[in-house]
């Protein structure tokens, strides 16, 4: 499998810094990479953002992550309209399938944000599924509060950690 | 007869110190001990010449033990007025009233090659009498300090009437690197942070391990395969293989029965985590919960009978105690704010727990029915109790706030006293305590 988030999450958040440095924060239903990005660049493969099918675009423009409320798990209309674009562009690109990798702030403990992270994976798949997404393609992981995207200890952080990342993998 | 004395003093003296001269040399465990019993251990008399610094290494460990306590407190060599040359010699008992030593530990040691003899007495100073029979062991010099703590089990159990838990291990989770891309690895270590050995690399997530009743196991979850699965790991060769890897599901929160032979975990499946119990040969799972809510954190009774855990099947996580078999749940936690993470007490009286409340996060205890709730601590984030084998002390993870939070090793005594730091060589969290070896 190879995972392609790392430089798109941060590609991502240099093009929404240059198009609008307030986005992350100001919209709490944000389409913004917020993923797990940290560690190593990674420089294959991921095509142009303005080539539709790589990576890089679904990462760019149609939005790899979406966020929850406070111990919640339900999905806002914000969230909603990030995966519909997100199963839409599933559906169009059938080489690759995704991860929905489930995250939770700090705010908790490690059993029960382990848990709840789950069930926001779990929220974000079924409605991929739901738009025809078909089941064998997504795959859902749980990292609670072991990954957070922001590290700061407050609620514009907290708001951006309780999300749900989708991670194309090439499929199989 | 002394037992009854010592509690009706006890119970008598709850504002006063707890240790009175006139009475018998001891200490009852309760919120009446303010005022630590003075002692004096005297380096071990060495009958060899190689002993002679292990004599010293052996003394201190007994004297630190004795002191992390909160119930003794040493007193300096400088003070004292005549010293222990020869472990057979009556014991000069003024020259130890004078410094107010109320016990005297005497030892002495012997090295052989590898072979490590030590025998020890404990005095009651101003009885002038020796408190129970000397003692020998025999081990290895590398086993050293290993000896030291089990001379100060002896030592605590004479004083407290309880057995100790000195010579135990934590197993933990060694942490390093930035918060959010945190690199760790499963370590074990001494109760008092000494000899810690890593027993996986930090290739991969790993958490929450948690000791068998033998404290020759352990179970953790790790991210090896991608996914948080639990693992079953052999302490002495660091073998490990996993024992739930459901496809489509992610398993962790393990912990054993009291038998050794039964895990009791949480099983998530499309969005929705259970509790299951399964033998350690990976076989024989039984579904335990099926509400539509978060059940986690499982925890037996130490008679295997019961099982305490946390769900927010009420709309907030709160916690349950049900039959070991399923069934039947009985929320025991009504307090306001958020409880999770509960523990049995190795004795059976107790639950300690994590609560979440206004912002703070608190390790508490409760009685089994819920009652008697108290709160031993209180930070930005504590979290993840965990029982000394006698019951008396509860570890939990404490990490700082903001971006460059760390996680670290507590301790604190179930009457709320005596909070202190266990030195890790790097960050710490998830500790799990060994039982008495």
């Amino acid at each position: 499998m190879k995972y392609f988030t790392k430089t798109a999450l941060i590609a991502g958040a240099f093009f929404l810094a240059a198009c609008d440095p307030n986005s992350r924060f100001d919209n709490p239903n944000g389409t913004a990479g917020t993923g797990a990005g940290t560690g190593e660049f990674e420089t294959g493969g991921l095509g142009s953002a303005s080539d539709p099918a790589s990576p890089e675009y679904f990462s760019q423009f149609v939005g790899d992550s979406v966020v929850f409320l406070v111990n919640e798990y339900t999905l806002t209309s914000a969230a909603r309209a990030v995966l519909a674009q997100q199963a839409e562009w599933l559906i169009d690109n059938a080489s690759y399938n995704a991860i929905v990798q489930g995250h939770a702030d700090e705010r908790g403990t490690r059993e029960y944000n382990l848990a709840l992270g789950d069930r926001r994976a779990n929220s974000a798949r079924d409605y991929l599924l739901s738009l025809g997404v078909d089941a064998g393609r997504v795959k859902t992981v749980s990292y609670g509060k072991e990954r957070p995207a922001q590290l700061c200890s407050d609620e514009s952080c907290y708001s951006q950690n309780r999300r749900a990342v989708s991670v194309l993998v090439v499929g199989q | 007869m002394t037992r009854l004395f010592a509690l009706i003093l006890g119970l008598i003296c709850l504002a006063l110190p707890a240790i009175a001269q006139q009475g018998p040399l001891r200490i009852e465990i309760t919120e009446g001990v303010i005022e630590p019993m003075p002692f004096a251990a005297p380096s071990f008399v060495a009958s060899n010449a190689e002993a002679v610094a292990l004599g010293e290494d052996i003394a201190s460990v007994v004297a630190a033990d004795l002191e992390s306590t909160g119930l003794f407190r040493q007193i300096q060599t400088a003070s004292f007025i005549s010293g222990i040359t020869s472990f057979t010699s009556p014991v000069e008992f003024a020259d130890w009233k004078a410094i107010n030593a109320q016990a005297l530990i005497t030892g002495q040691i012997s090295t052989n090659g590898t072979q490590l003899v030590l025998q020890f007495r404990v005095y009651d100073v101003f009885a002038g009498q020796e408190l129970g029979n000397g003692l020998q062991f025999v081990g290895t010099t590398e086993g050293w300090r290993r000896m030291g703590h089990k001379v100060a089990d002896a030592v605590y159990s004479r004083i407290t009437g309880e057995s100790g838990y000195f010579d135990s291990r934590i197993v933990f989770v060694s942490e390093r690197g930035n918060k959010g891309d945190r690199k760790k690895s499963l370590a074990i270590m001494d109760y008092d942070g000494a000899n810690v050995q890593m027993l996986t690399d930090d290739s991969n997530l790993v958490l929450a391990p948690r000791f068998s009743p033998t404290g020759d196991r352990v179970l953790y979850t790790s991210y090896e395969t991608g996914f948080p699965r639990i693992y079953l790991l052999d302490v002495g060769s660091a073998a490990r293989r996993v024992l739930e890897a459901q496809p489509g599901s992610i398993s962790f929160a393990p912990r054993f029965g009291p038998d050794g032979n039964t895990v009791v975990y949480s099983l998530a499946t499309n969005g929705n985590t259970d509790l299951f119990r399964m033998d350690t040969t990976g076989t024989g799972r039984v579904r335990l919960t099926s509400s539509p809510g978060i059940d986690t954190a499982p925890s037996f009774s130490p008679d295997g009978t019961q099982i305490v855990f946390e769900s927010d099947r009420s709309g907030s996580q709160q916690l349950y105690i049900m039959p070991a078999t399923g069934g039947q749940a009985k929320r025991i936690s009504f307090g306001a704010g958020r409880y999770g993470t509960p523990v049995w007490s190795p004795r059976g009286d107790l639950i300690a727990f994590t609560k979440q409340h206004k912002g703070r996060f608190h390790i508490g205890v409760m009685r089994t029915d819920g009652s008697e709730e108290r709160l031993l601590t209180a930070s930005f984030l504590d979290e993840g109790p965990t029982w000394s084998p006698n019951g008396r002390v509860i570890m939990f993870t404490r990490e700082t706030q903001g971006a460059a939070g760390q996680a670290a090793l507590y301790s604190v005594d179930i009457t709320g006293r005596n909070l202190r730091r266990i030195r890790t060589p790097y960050g710490a969290s998830d500790p799990a305590w060994s039982p008495l070896q």
